[in-house]
């Protein structure tokens, strides 16, 4: 039995497709997706989401956190960004970095929800670097 | 009968109509184009976030009201509704606005009828000044669509932001969206959808039935449904936004189509009358000149 996998970004539908696999970076560690798994819904951190095929890579792509939607037969993911690998800048995130870093020393004490965003986002961001650099390093 | 002088006049008048409603045609034209790939590229995420949820709502169904979000389960009761009206910040669209507020009124006094109380909040300006002018009491606040300038998520974001305020004050029980659905440059249809409580699906509410799909969540329930929740909210606002723009310049670009033809028409009517009494006068004279050689 095929796994069906969608990434789907509020920009547009990257991929839908029928794989054997699907791996993705939850927020409390990657979990991956196998026809007949059991339902599950997850948040996503940022990192790589890795589709298989006959034990093979079929798709990488980068997403900035989001959701996941996990059943027997399909595995659905909402990302808040998506990007092809190639696209990937260790020079961009770097500065993004260090924006948001800032947006971060200047937040309020009491301003839980958007510090909880920011982090969020502070580490999407850091998972970019650390994927482009992997990527430089071809370490795929 | 008119003179030559008025009719020519009048020419000229529909004639620049006619120039202002071919250019708003145009305009419209070209920002449609727009709106429609926007809309369009909105559409998979919001669709798969609506088919989520619905999945999610049928395997609450039947579980204590009160251990849920409410953004996810309404307040447990059925008094007071929210409808969001949304409809274009400028006329000049055909039955755009007409047909949605027409619409609206049908709901509210349905809801009326069965004893239910209906609060307001219209976003767009055209369909704000109706609603508060028959129902001036229900309207908690009133919001501009920006439809010209292309709907932005920041605004989702703020539309969202109050209708989870007032649903943790307990000021609502239930929200309802009532938006123009873009089916194409011909057709839109007013349509009405819940967004909270969310409904379920209906293949899937089946399946619950049998005792299927029970979801495990990561992190947890609670921190996930927080975070996703309001975020399915946000998404299905900004979709309907994009959609209710798009289908706002498609219902500009058909009205204005219809106003320039019938602009033609009237010219070419016009002409006609103008040129047959311009005849007429023609000979008139003649027959004046005619007749006073014959006389002499």
């Amino acid at each position: 039995m095929p796994l069906r996998a969608e990434i789907v970004s509020p920009e547009k539908r990257h991929t839908d497709c029928e794989v054997d696999m699907v791996v993705v970076p939850g927020t409390e560690g990657d979990i991956a997706a196998m026809p007949g798994r059991s339902p599950v819904m997850l948040q996503l951190r940022g990192g790589v989401v890795t589709l298989y095929q006959d034990n093979k890579v079929l798709e990488r792509h980068f997403v900035g956190g989001g959701f996941v939607e996990m059943t027997a037969d399909h595995c659905t993911i909402l990302a808040d960004s998506v990007k092809a690998l190639e696209d990937l800048s260790v020079d961009d995130a770097r500065q993004s970095l260090e924006a948001l870093q800032e947006q971060w020393t200047n937040l309020g004490t009491h301003d839980y929800k958007e510090r909880e965003s920011l982090a969020r986002k502070i580490q999407a961001v850091r998972a970019e670097i650390e994927t482009a650099e992997r990527l430089q390093r071809n370490a795929f | 009968m008119p003179s030559l002088k008025e009719l020519r006049g009048r020419i000229t008048g529909v004639k620049s109509t006619r120039k202002i409603t071919n250019a708003m045609k145009m305009v419209a034209a070209s920002k449609l184009r727009r709106a429609q790939i926007r809309a369009e590229a909105a559409r998979p995420y919001a669709e798969t976030s609506k088919r989520m949820m619905g999945e999610l709502a049928s395997t609450v169904q039947g579980a204590d009201v009160s251990s849920l979000p409410r953004l996810m389960v309404g307040t447990g009761k059925d008094q007071t509704h929210l409808l969001i009206v949304m409809t274009s910040d400028r006329g000049l669209a055909g039955g755009f606005n007409a047909n949605l507020v027409r619409k609206t009124r049908q709901y509210i006094s349905e809801l009326q009828e069965q004893g239910k109380t209906v609060k307001l909040l219209p976003v767009g300006r055209k369909g704000a000044e109706v609603l508060a002018r028959y129902y001036p009491e229900a309207i908690v606040e009133t919001m501009t669509s920006d439809g010209g300038q292309g709907a932005s998520f920041e605004q989702a974001i703020s539309i969202a932001s109050h209708v989870v305020k007032l649903l943790d004050q307990g000021e609502i029980d239930c929200c309802t969206l009532l938006r123009n659905r873009f089916v194409n440059a011909m057709t839109q249809v007013p349509e009405q959808f819940k967004l909270v409580p969310l409904p379920a699906s209906e293949e899937q509410a089946q399946g619950s039935a049998s005792g299927e799909a029970h979801y495990e969540f990561e992190p947890n329930e609670e921190t996930l449904l927080a975070q996703l929740l309001p975020r399915n909210l946000e998404v299905q606002l900004f979709a309907a936004l994009l959609e209710s723009a798009a289908g706002e310049h498609a219902a500009r670009m058909t009205a204005m189509d219809n106003a320039s033809r019938n602009a033609s028409k009237a010219i070419d009517s016009l002409s006609l009358k103008y040129n047959r009494t311009r005849q007429a006068n023609i000979t008139n004279e003649l027959i004046e000149i005619i007749s006073g050689a014959e006389a002499v």
